[in-house]
């Protein structure tokens, strides 16, 4: 299931963001034992990314410049935030403060 | 267990004992003595408080299924002691995900400990909603909605700490400079006797700093707290019991009454330990204080 799931979100992805060499070909972001993977991430402007807990362990997704912040997430739970401007956007897990990701937004 | 247990003998139990801590003030240091069942009923001294932690209202994986249900045994546990402690302490991780329902049936089944009244910090899971919303709505009055506060109970100075609202990136726990202000202006006017008891969620001292199990700024409170003959530190968040003395100073960490914890830095984590049904209530339980002339003694009780 999840390989299928898969062969129709990969090349979606690398079709939304074959303009901008910079962009990351994904936009989901995968917490798994106590790390943002991947930890950098690079987007478009307009984007949806989207973290989604895998963990037995909630965690959050909490920017350190108060742009965006999710409930805590337990296992399984996703949270999603559209990046509109581009910038550099650090977040931490308010739970788990080791637990740290960037998210890089560059223009369409 | 001897009624008056060496040191060594009360750490050897510290490391085995089981559900909570009992706290026993005799002759200016807080010693910890590990109870066997009920054996908090036959220690010397008042019973001063019980410190209950890390119940985590909310969690219901493996590790343990009824969360509610354990608290349940554990309030029983305290309600069937025969001299209760004047007041409770609770340590923080009051629920798993911050949650109002999770708050309410925490308040629900807290309201049926027989142990006086209740002081609270927060933890870092029961203020996952930024400023704390559902936590300060319910237990925010005692501090004018700062989460810290302190308060004189038998000639003891209490003072409540949350180290888990100024989290930096790579960190550990931390109190920020308008509380560690505060904390200095509170301790200034105090004699140097006066036994006192500091509680926060997140270890006072670096246990895994790796896995964040320590406070950045604790030194810096420490140094205010090291001219007083008697200083008792209590924690929780790590779901086990992890003991050091320095100086005047004991440091001591409560078990959770929700699920255990792998000891640090074994494992991928500090998530859930799930352990054999059997085991579990052996892993859980609740940390008891007694006082004896000025003197905290401590003692942890699992609930089997």
């Amino acid at each position: 299931m999840h390989s299928l799931k898969h062969a129709f979100a990969y090349p979606l992805a690398m079709l939304l963001f074959v303009a901008s060499a910079s962009a990351a070909d994904s936009n989901t972001i995968i917490i798994k034992k106590f790390m943002f993977n991947p930890m950098d991430v690079t987007v478009a402007a307009g984007t949806d990314v989207t973290w989604e807990n895998q963990d037995g362990e909630p965690h959050t997704v909490v920017s350190l410049t108060n742009d965006f912040r999710s409930q805590a997430l337990d296992e399984k739970d996703k949270f999603t935030h559209r990046f509109d401007k581009p910038g550099t956007y650090k977040y931490l897990c308010s739970i788990h403060p080791k637990m740290v990701g960037t998210i890089t937004v560059v223009a369409k | 267990m001897t009624d008056n247990p060496s040191r060594r003998r009360a750490l050897q139990c510290m490391a085995f004992g089981g559900a909570g801590t009992l706290f026993t003030l005799s002759g200016g240091v807080l010693t910890p003595v590990a109870l066997a069942q009920g054996a908090a009923d036959k220690a010397p001294g008042v019973p001063l408080f019980l410190q209950i932690s890390d119940t985590h209202i909310g969690f219901n994986k493996d590790a343990n299924p009824d969360v509610p249900g354990t608290l349940k045994e554990t309030i029983a546990l305290v309600n069937a002691m025969k001299t209760r402690p004047a007041l409770t302490i609770h340590t923080g991780d009051i629920t798993h995900l911050s949650k109002a329902a999770e708050f309410d049936t925490a308040n629900q089944l807290l309201m049926g400990l027989k142990a006086g009244e209740l002081h609270t910090v927060p933890g870092e899971h029961d203020v996952t909603d930024g400023m704390g919303t559902e936590y300060f709505g319910r237990f925010g009055k005692a501090s004018d909605n700062r989460g810290y506060y302190s308060f004189d109970h038998q000639g003891v100075h209490f003072i409540g700490l949350v180290n888990v609202m100024n989290f930096k990136p790579n960190g550990l726990g931390g109190f920020g400079a308008d509380q560690l202000a505060w904390l200095k202006a509170d301790l200034a006017a105090r004699s140097s006797s006066t036994p006192i008891v500091v509680f926060a969620h997140m270890p006072m001292w670096t246990i895994q700093e790796s896995w964040g199990w320590g406070t950045g700024d604790a030194e810096e409170a420490l140094s205010y707290l090291r001219r007083f003959g008697s200083v008792t530190v209590l924690n929780g968040h790590i779901h086990q019991i992890v003991q050091k003395v320095e100086g005047n100073i004991t440091f001591h960490t409560a078990r959770s009454t929700a699920y255990p914890q792998p000891q640090a830095g074994q494992g991928d984590g500090p998530g859930p330990l799930k352990v054999p049904a059997d085991q579990l209530p052996h892993m859980l339980g609740i940390t008891s204080i007694r006082l004896q002339r000025h003197h905290l003694s401590l003692s942890d009780t699992t609930l089997a």
